[in-house]
């Protein structure tokens, strides 16, 4: 059961889900698929922690990567309970028109 | 050689969905290929030999997170906000920043250090990682002895964070009517 894979192989498919949840993050106007995107560049997170967690032979990064995993649940709650309260105050779900705090 | 094609299928899971996820107008496609992006990060988890994180990643994410998504955007969907333009009007200039750095990533993985570690690690060990138990233990042992030892006073600081959240959650998602009522007046907008 040796491990074929080259480490650097998952690092790279981890950088390439944080570069696409960055865009995301910049490109949408929707602010549940920004959210979305945010979820994605911690789930990056997670698999380069379970990588060299791996490599390391240590357990640490697999207990780190669950509290990133709590960090993530609570930050989608908040989020969209934030999101329900805008959409109910101003009616929009587009980044780009609460500008309230605009000058 | 199933390794490795399970690792190129997994992987092509997550990138395919988080890209689908980025392109789709309507939010509950989005959410749909966020399940699939994030049940490709649950199997490169699985081929990681971090069986715990498998299963907290399924549950948690799929189980949770998603459901969370579709009920909030079953609460918010507005017909109109899918006819609108979907990306900001600055989306070349994003995409090139983007192309830049996911190409300066690879370059930087491609030369860097880590082959040299991890041929070392192929070629040396079997690849679990060792817990205080040695391999003898499973994974979800190894994690939770680590857990509930050495990161105790974290583990409680992350139940109150939940907490808080939840309380945080609840209270800024309830109708308060009596703002509506005086909100107005009050020189709120």
């Amino acid at each position: 059961m040796a491990h074929a894979i080259p480490t650097h192989y998952y690092l790279i498919v981890s950088a390439l889900l944080l570069v696409i949840g960055t865009l995301g993050v910049l490109l949408r106007r929707n602010i549940v698929v920004i959210l979305m995107s945010i979820e994605l560049i911690l789930n990056a997170v997670n698999i380069n922690l379970a990588v060299f967690s791996r490599m390391y032979h240590h357990t640490d990064g697999q207990v780190f990567a669950l509290f990133v995993m709590a960090v993530a649940v609570a930050e989608a709650a908040v989020a969209l309970g934030i999101l329900i309260a805008l959409f109910r105050n101003r009616g929009t779900i587009l980044a780009d028109e609460m500008d309230l705090l605009k000058w | 050689m199933l390794d490795s094609a399970f690792f190129f299928f997994f992987s092509g899971l997550t990138l395919g969905g988080a890209v689908l996820m980025l392109t789709r107008r309507n939010p509950v496609l989005s959410a749909v290929w966020l399940i699939v992006s994030l049940l490709g990060v649950a199997g490169l988890f699985l081929l990681l030999g971090a069986e715990f994180l498998f299963a907290a990643q399924i549950i948690l994410y799929v189980g949770g997170i998603t459901l969370l998504f579709l009920f909030v955007i079953m609460l918010v969907n507005l017909e109109s906000v899918m006819r609108v333009r979907q990306f900001r009007r600055s989306w070349p200039l994003v995409l090139v920043l983007g192309a830049a750095l996911a190409a300066e990533f690879i370059i930087l993985l491609e030369r860097g250090q880590f082959k040299a570690v991890i041929l070392y690690t192929i070629v040396s060990r079997q690849g679990v990682p060792m817990g205080p138990f040695g391999e003898a233990a499973g994974n979800a042992e190894q994690v939770a002895d680590v857990l509930f030892t050495r990161y105790l006073a974290p583990f409680e600081v992350a139940s109150v964070l939940l907490l808080a959240a939840i309380v945080g959650a609840v209270w800024m998602g309830q109708r308060r009517p009596e703002r509506e009522e005086t909100g107005e007046g009050e020189g709120e907008r």
